[in-house]
């Protein structure tokens, strides 16, 4: 089993998630250059956070041109797994891996925080090891994690069971209160059709010691690893 | 050959920059400002080998494929010689 941790220049989340990959999913795991292109060695890539290209142009808009995205979308074709967090899930949409669009927050504000997100599905290879309905107490850290998509899209979202995470109150209830950005329909998280590709704006990988305020995102990259461990 | 790019926001797409901007322009006494809508600007210089032709071509995809993103912006062309 092999994680691969792709580095744009400006990624700033790219060592939690190789700490977490190593430290707590205790598997090898490699830092991928953008301009490198052979992923063939890799059961799962994960794109992570923080201002690839200083988000020049629109968040994750240039990330999308690097070398490395075309074999991400051919790997994510193969059935491989691809986990997009924050900047990463914005990249993933601007690359058309995922539908929709992540648009300033409703507030302007650049929003750092705790929230909750409840599971919707564990029907994907990120969320198998979690219950349908279970709350995450999670961070954002973001200025662009406003999900809008057209009425097409979100029926198709919903009728495919493709929303994986919503912002919700802390006994899981879906309210406007709770919705931390403006996203629609509460939408934290979606995957793509075949389900091997998650984006999800909250930050697990900043969740995965009690030292860190929570260590609710564990279970996120245990379900990961045990997709992969049982496909192999 | 220049040409310039308007990349805007689809009118179905809220636009929370566009409506601060509007709040500080009513500040600044104009309470008649009935909407703004914030957009991005290109400007673009092709090398003066490029034919006409070629170049709308060339800065038509530029504008659809990477100024814009489709899902939530248009964008407008304008060529001057």
């Amino acid at each position: 089993m092999k994680f691969g941790v792709i580095v744009f220049p400006g990624s700033n989340c790219d060592h939690d998630a190789y700490h977490v990959i190593s430290k707590h999913v205790g598997q090898p795991v490699d830092f991928i250059w953008h301009r490198d292109t052979d992923l063939s060695t890799y059961d799962a890539v994960i794109i992570p956070g923080g201002f690839s290209y200083g988000d020049y142009l629109r968040a994750g808009a240039l990330a999308r041109f690097s070398p490395v995205m075309n074999s991400v979308k051919k790997f994510a074709q193969s059935g491989r797994l691809v986990l997009g967090i924050c900047n990463g899930f914005q990249i993933l949409c601007e690359a058309g891996l995922l539908p929709g669009a992540l648009i300033r927050n409703r507030d302007l504000h650049f929003i750092c925080e705790h929230i909750f997100a409840r599971v919707e599905t564990a029907d994907t290879a990120f969320t198998n090891e979690l219950a349908r309905g279970s709350v995450l107490r999670v961070p954002i850290a973001h200025a662009e994690g406003n999900y809008v998509c057209d009425d097409l899209t979100l029926a198709e979202l919903k009728r495919e069971n493709r929303i994986v995470f919503r912002y919700c109150e802390q006994n899981g209830e879906i309210t406007d209160n709770a919705n931390p950005n403006g996203s629609r329909d509460n939408i934290a998280g979606i995957c793509n059709r075949e389900r091997n590709v998650l984006g999800l704006m909250p930050h697990p990988e900043r969740a995965c010691e009690d030292l860190l305020g929570s260590s609710d995102g564990r279970d996120i990259f245990r379900s990961l690893a045990a997709t992969v461990a049982a496909a192999a | 050959m220049k040409a310039k790019v308007y990349v805007t926001l689809k009118p179905s797409v809220l636009d929370p920059q566009g409506k601060a901007i509007q709040h500080s322009v009513e500040l600044l006494g104009f309470d008649r400002v009935a909407d703004v809508r914030q957009g991005k600007y290109f400007e673009i210089a092709l090398e003066d080998t490029v034919a006409a032709e070629e170049a709308h071509t060339a800065v038509t995809r530029i504008a659809a494929e990477v100024l814009s993103n489709p899902v939530i912006e248009d964008y407008r062309v304008e060529f001057e010689a």
